[in-house]
């Protein structure tokens, strides 16, 4: 029954989130009220593991607090039920995509968006490096990975490593 | 049956090196998906963020979703779906049940801290790129400044900044038509 619950109050918030980041979190404080699964200090814990564990921080919310209400098939339920709404809706839109793409008004709409987008995507990274770039030192190392990044074309993944070792070793 | 395997394997790899939202993993997503594999072009790429901002869900899952589907239809998109949120599954499971005091360890929060600029680098080279296969009329830089201020000054959010810029779009290269008659 939990199970059920689990499903369906996970299911509303995928379907009702829009967008990316922390855009769980609000709804997640909302069951917090309605249920009592967990407190208010527990989620604000919950956020903070989630946004420096791997994996999007909506799906890690997800699985905490499923696995603090019911454990492991807890974490589980929740997730399947916060993407299931995902799965059903982006299949119609991907469908209807195929219909439309070569449509030149639909063609020339998407590529306005793309600037757009950019900006997006601008202020995302604006919003991470207001919280990491701290001090000289965090500024230099940034300047650094830029300029290694644009010159030395290795994956991401490489510089992530990279940059967990800098880290630590220079205790950023 | 490979293929869903491979799926899988791409997006469950793309998971587990996600630090924060959907777009801190764009570099990934462009890495694997657009040069590894070919999946996708980088304009496709962006348009996917595009709808993923203005459709129910997090961005993540739709565009795990969308490729898989493109690639394999439904059991696709089910298959990179899985694969994207299996990371966070096993890693907050894990964390949840033994692991909650190493979260406060000093070098976890350390290491975390190094990523987080990794993060923010990686991003700055992929607006460079982007900007230059993306940014070339004056109607796209009258967008993408006409963006900015909307966050910078109205903090709007993102699913009105896509609608309003799809609105501009529409207007400018009408207009752009108009001209050219």
């Amino acid at each position: 029954m939990i199970y059920f619950l689990l499903f369906y109050e996970f299911f509303k918030i995928g379907l009702f989130a829009i967008g990316g980041g922390l855009v769980t979190v609000p709804f997640l404080f909302d069951l917090a009220d309605e249920y009592s699964w967990y407190s208010a200090k527990e989620l604000t814990d919950m956020i903070a593991i989630s946004e420096s564990t791997p994996g999007p921080i909506g799906v890690n919310m997800a699985t905490f607090a499923g696995f603090s209400v019911a454990g492991v098939w807890g974490g589980i339920i929740a997730t399947l039920g916060l993407v299931t709404p995902s799965l059903i809706v982006i299949i119609i839109i991907a469908r209807l995509m195929d219909k439309y793409s070569c449509n030149m008004r639909v063609h020339n709409i998407l590529a306005g968006i793309r600037p757009a987008v950019l900006a997006l995507i601008l202020f995302a990274g604006i919003e991470i490096a207001k919280i990491s770039i701290t001090n000289l030192l965090s500024g230099l190392v940034l300047a650094i990975l830029v300029v290694l990044i644009r010159f030395w074309k290795k994956s991401p993944i490489f510089y992530l490593c990279v940059s967990a070792i800098l880290g630590i070793v220079l205790k950023l | 049956m490979v293929q869903l395997i491979k799926l899988l394997i791409i997006f469950f790899k793309i998971g587990l090196f996600t630090f924060g939202g959907g777009y801190a993993m764009l570099p990934l997503l462009k890495t694997e998906i657009v040069n590894k594999h070919g999946f996708l072009t980088e304009e496709e790429l962006l348009d996917l963020y595009a709808i993923g901002q203005c459709t129910p869900g997090i961005i993540a899952i739709n565009i795990a979703t969308f490729i898989g589907y493109k690639q394999k239809g439904i059991k696709g998109a089910i298959f990179a779906t899985l694969g994207m949120i299996l990371p966070s599954l096993f890693i907050i499971t894990l964390i949840a049940m033994v692991l909650r005091q190493y979260i406060h360890n000093r070098y976890m929060i350390y290491a975390f801290d190094g990523i987080r600029i990794g993060v923010v680098a990686l991003i700055a080279n992929i607006i460079y790129e982007l900007w230059q296969k993306n940014v070339k009329f004056v109607s796209d830089k009258i967008i993408f400044i006409g963006a900015v201020l909307l966050l910078a000054v109205f903090n709007l959010g993102a699913i009105w900044i896509v609608i309003i810029s799809a609105l501009a779009a529409l207007v400018l290269s009408e207009l752009k038509r108009m001209k050219q008659k």
